[in-house]
């Protein structure tokens, strides 16, 4: 085994992980406020379409990302109005936001399909970025670096600040929150699409940078590997950061067996391993006694306002 | 002024019928402006998607294969629902039913007999229901909601499929595609009931519902899930277990998704990679359009079906991508939930400020 070969592993791992660790972090901050919201896959999908049609169409990857950004946001809003406003059921709206983000983004990219754009590129020089060795650190693209900046920050923001505070009071006992004052539907709503928008972003990772064309469903179920790892990460940024990149180890073993026709498993033992281990590790917090690690106590229940 | 809930003593049985057939129709002129907006010729690609099944009868085959594994699919979820316990891996549950029957198909292979058909069945029914049975473990152990348990669970089944049907079960007179062996004629159903016309898989549709009717309406274990459902305490105190209910929707609802992946698997007559075709996450609509009630889920069944097919019909004449169909049903289900409000709410317009309270649904 090369130092060429460790190196180009973990630049695997890091890119097929992005993705699942940005909009894992979107929905940690969706379900810390007390809403499921499954429509994960969906958004991301939705990303894919806005991110790749709006770089190809004005050539500037930039603002490509910044529209991604804004439809992944938007298809979080029509599911925010339907739970919190209007009371539907989280689960069913959820799916049905999958259903419509699968949807839309195979009938607006039907006009995209077998179009390649330039793939985003690594922001530092091109001596660091394609150096033999310092690529592992410094060859990935800017979706990487902030993906780790981000779920750093939402660490930060939801165990050290007063709004994190009050979001996770939101998502506890959303009914106490609202007693002492705090404006629970907007938080959420606010949550909702802070969620959406992040997925929008991981969605443009996946036809900006991992594999830059658009195809029908390219996020190929990593918005449920994403939902999987929230629920590995027992609800805490820390671990979500590492559960990620041991997810990601998982899906580039899964691709390894593939490739190569054996990784000790067969490739779908490695692609099922993620939902297998993240059902475990809920079981285990979930039997656990105490609060630390567990889902919030809000968790997909509806808060309807009588007024 | 603004506009101000008022929440119903009783949900509305009007706005319960009337909010699905509003739903549709809501969505038929919302597809008008979304194709037109998109350059296709709006009316006609809405006629294509939602009546051209219906007249043509050459559809009508196309629409009923579909709607069977659909209506079976949500009638078992239709119990669950009522009992408000989510499980929404039931297109896992529907592959391994498929999976189940392609086991006894393996081994059967040289054999001949009436017993093979039930057999088989028994076996996809058994396989969906234990598969079932892993979230509902999990739920009344440890705790776990089924919700995500069981939706992490259809992921490990896809995986399992393709190990299947790309390893130990690989067809091997099949030019190395992933897929298994075709049936024999034992092991599928006629294509039509005694020359009638009518497929098998509706005709057990129909059975099943009817089944279902007599349950929900006249069993106490009927009672007893809706009454989990509305008044969980009361349930309680009234001697019905929720762990019990917990066990027997899944575990029912499971062995339904297995039955129709049996049925998919006859008719299709072997288990490829394009055998998961999302009829599990479909029949969550189809149980919610149709509001858990086995006569509802049956049209809605028919409803969804008809968008599957009037999808294909609308892509060939009008052009409109593939995926148009999921968006419908999506935008139907959007309106669907939407409209759930007014079962359980009156709109009034108010003029004083609204009262401040918080309170559950």
């Amino acid at each position: 085994m090369t130092l060429t070969f460790i190196i180009d592993a973990l630049v695997t791992v890091i890119g097929i992980t992005t993705p699942i660790l940005l909009a894992a972090s979107g929905e940690l901050v969706v379900e810390k406020s007390g809403v499921i919201n499954l429509g994960v896959e969906g958004m991301m999908l939705v990303g894919t379409i806005a991110g790749f049609a709006v770089t190809f169409e004005t050539g500037n990857p930039w603002l490509g990302i910044l529209v991604a950004t804004l439809a992944g946001a938007t298809a979080a809003t029509i599911f925010a109005v339907l739970v919190l406003s209007l009371g539907a059921n989280q689960v069913a709206t959820g799916l049905a936001l999958t259903i419509f983000g699968i949807g839309l983004s195979s009938l607006i990219g039907s006009n995209y399909v077998g179009i390649a754009i330039d793939p985003v590129e690594s922001p530092f020089p091109d001596a660091l970025a394609n150096d033999s060795f310092w690529r592992v650190i410094f060859g990935h693209s800017p979706f990487v670096y902030f993906a780790i900046v981000l779920v750093l920050a939402i660490g930060w923001f939801i165990n050290k600040t007063r709004a994190g505070l009050v979001l996770r009071a939101v998502g506890e006992n959303d009914l106490s929150a609202h007693s002492i004052g705090y404006p629970v539907i907007a938080i959420r709503y606010a949550a909702v699409a802070f969620g959406g928008a992040i997925a929008g972003i991981a969605g443009a990772d996946f036809s900006m940078v991992i594999s830059p064309l658009w195809a029908e469903q390219m996020t190929a179920g990593r918005g449920w590997i994403a939902l999987a790892l929230v629920v590995f990460a027992g609800w805490r940024a820390g671990r979500l950061l590492a559960g990620a990149y041991f997810f990601g180890v998982l899906m580039a073993l899964e691709l390894y067996a593939k490739a190569s026709g054996h990784a000790i498993f067969p490739s779908q033992f490695w692609a099922a391993m993620p939902y297998l281990i993240a059902v475990i590790v809920l079981a285990l917090i979930s039997s656990r006694d105490g609060k630390d690690g567990k889902a919030p106590a809000c968790l997909g229940k509806p808060f309807i306002p009588n007024g | 002024m603004r506009l101000r809930l008022e929440k119903r003593l009783e949900p509305s049985r009007t706005m319960l019928v009337m909010t699905p057939v509003l739903s549709v129709i809501a969505i038929m002129i919302l597809g008008v402006i979304i194709f037109d907006g998109l350059g296709y010729d709006g009316p006609q690609a809405v006629w294509e998607l939602f009546f051209t099944p219906v007249l043509d009868v050459y559809k009508w085959r196309d629409v009923a294969s579909k709607a069977a594994p659909l209506i079976i699919i949500a009638l078992g979820l239709s119990l669950g629902n009522q009992a408000k316990i989510w499980n929404i891996g039931a297109e896992g549950q529907y592959i391994l039913g498929a999976i189940g029957a392609a086991g006894v198909a393996f081994v059967t292979q040289s054999m001949t007999g009436f017993w093979i058909i039930p057999l088989m069945i028994l076996v996809g029914m058994t396989c969906g229901a234990f598969y079932a049975a892993i979230p509902a473990v999990l739920r009344t152990r440890y705790g776990v909601s089924e919700v995500l348990s069981s939706l992490m669970f259809v992921y490990v089944s896809l995986q399992l499929l393709s190990y299947l049907i790309t390893g130990p079960w690989k067809d091997p007179d099949g030019h190395n595609f992933p897929q298994t062996a075709q049936l024999t004629d034992a092991q599928v159903l006629p294509h039509e009931v005694w020359n009638s016309g009518i497929l098998p898989g509706l005709l057990i549709a129909l059975i099943v519902a009817i089944i279902f009717y007599i349950i929900v309406s006249r069993t106490v274990f009927g009672f007893s899930v809706r009454a989990i459902g509305e008044a969980p305490h009361a349930a309680r105190y009234g001697g019905f277990s929720s762990n019990g209910i917990v066990w027997a929707t899944l575990m029912i609802s499971g062995a339904m998704a297995g039955l129709a992946g049996v049925l998919e698997l006859m008719q299709l007559t072997r288990l490829n990679l394009g055998f998961p075709s999302g009829y599990g996450f479909t029949a969550i609509i189809v149980s919610l359009l149709g509001r858990s009630h086995p006569i509802g889920v049956f049209i809605a069944g028919i409803v969804l079906a008809i968008t599957y097919v009037g999808g294909q019909v609308a892509q060939t004449v009008v052009h409109v991508p593939n995926a148009t169909a999921g968006l419908f049903q999506a935008l139907l289900l959007f309106a669907i939930l939407a409209s759930d409000l007014l079962v359980r709410y009156r709109v009034r317009i108010n003029v004083s400020s609204p009262p401040k309270e918080g309170q559950r649904s």
